[in-house]
């Protein structure tokens, strides 16, 4: 099958997402604690952060003009892909280190591939994001590897 | 019934179980959540944008909350004798508001060289249908 995917679109591969620095503190772990519904004392206590705090605490901050009419967040490191409807994707995450109230960490995110698969139910088309979380020591926190899929 | 798991390298086995957990997929629960990530995505509150626009049979959980509850399958079962090194898991199919959601894990491989272990993991529904299926690798304290 002919390939959907364009020069101009591969030469987004690469492209990178301004790092994001944050500051941990006790009551957004709580507030995450709770809302998760974690039963840990070191977590309800915001001692520690849970595993996967880290994805609020850096969860995109949109103005008013970055949300689209869904209540979505336009991505800027997205290019505009020729197919639109999004399947379900899949991470891969790795933990370095544990996340503590005090923390500053520091996040990059990278449009790190783009490729086509072509199967009985028609073409697919996958992007990956790899967003890398380390702290003041350039040491690595976080690393998560998220794959998405259009049809 | 398979054996129930305990966090100890030299007692685990493949096939050993992890204790189920019940979570309310609950619209407080769906609330707070995406308070704290600060996600305006409307399937998650306004219902009739949920039903009549998007054509979901009610509000929508979100996808990354599930990935929590599939974490704390390990964390809370590994408590403070182990920590997570990897998760990988996926979204398959969507949860709603009102449904009863339940974790499970099963242990299928044991490092004990290396003091690793492997655990499959699931969030299902009250149907059994497996909505967001992992694989959890942690280390276990000596």
């Amino acid at each position: 099958m002919a390939s959907l995917l364009s020069p101009e679109l591969l030469e987004n591969i690469g492209k990178t997402s301004p790092p994001r620095l944050e500051l941990v503190t006790r009551k957004d772990i709580r507030k995450y604690a709770i809302a998760t519904q974690q039963r840990e004392r070191r977590f309800l206590d915001g001692d520690e952060a849970p595993p996967m705090f880290y994805l609020a605490l850096f969860w995109p901050v949109p103005e008013n003009d970055q949300l689209s009419p869904d209540g979505v967040a336009i991505d800027p490191l997205l290019p505009e892909f020729p197919l639109k409807r999004a399947m379900a994707g899949g991470l891969k995450i790795d933990y370095h280190r544990a996340i503590h109230p005090g923390d500053v960490l520091q996040a990059t995110r990278e449009l790190s591939a783009i490729y086509q698969k072509d199967g009985s139910s028609g073409t697919l088309i996958f992007y990956e994001i790899l967003m890398r979380v380390v702290n003041e020591r350039g040491e690595p926190v976080v690393t998560e590897k998220t794959t998405r899929i259009l049809r | 019934m398979s054996a129930v798991a305990v966090p100890d390298i030299a007692l685990l086995e493949p096939g050993q179980e992890l204790p189920v957990r019940e979570f309310a997929a609950d619209t407080t629960h769906l609330f707070l959540y995406n308070a704290v990530l600060w996600n305006a995505h409307r399937i998650h509150f306004d219902h009739p944008y949920a039903t009549q626009v998007e054509g979901y049979p009610g509000l929508v959980m979100a996808g990354p909350q599930l990935g929590d509850w599939l974490h704390q399958c390990v964390t809370e079962w590994l408590g403070d004798r182990g920590r997570l090194q990897s998760v990988e898991y996926s979204n398959r199919r969507a949860a709603f508001v009102g449904d009863t959601l339940r974790s499970t894990g099963r242990v299928v491989a044991v490092d004990r060289e290396n003091r690793q272990v492997t655990v499959a993991v699931s969030i299902l529904n009250q149907n059994d249908e497996v909505l967001a299926p992992g694989t959890i690798v942690a280390s276990i304290y000596g």
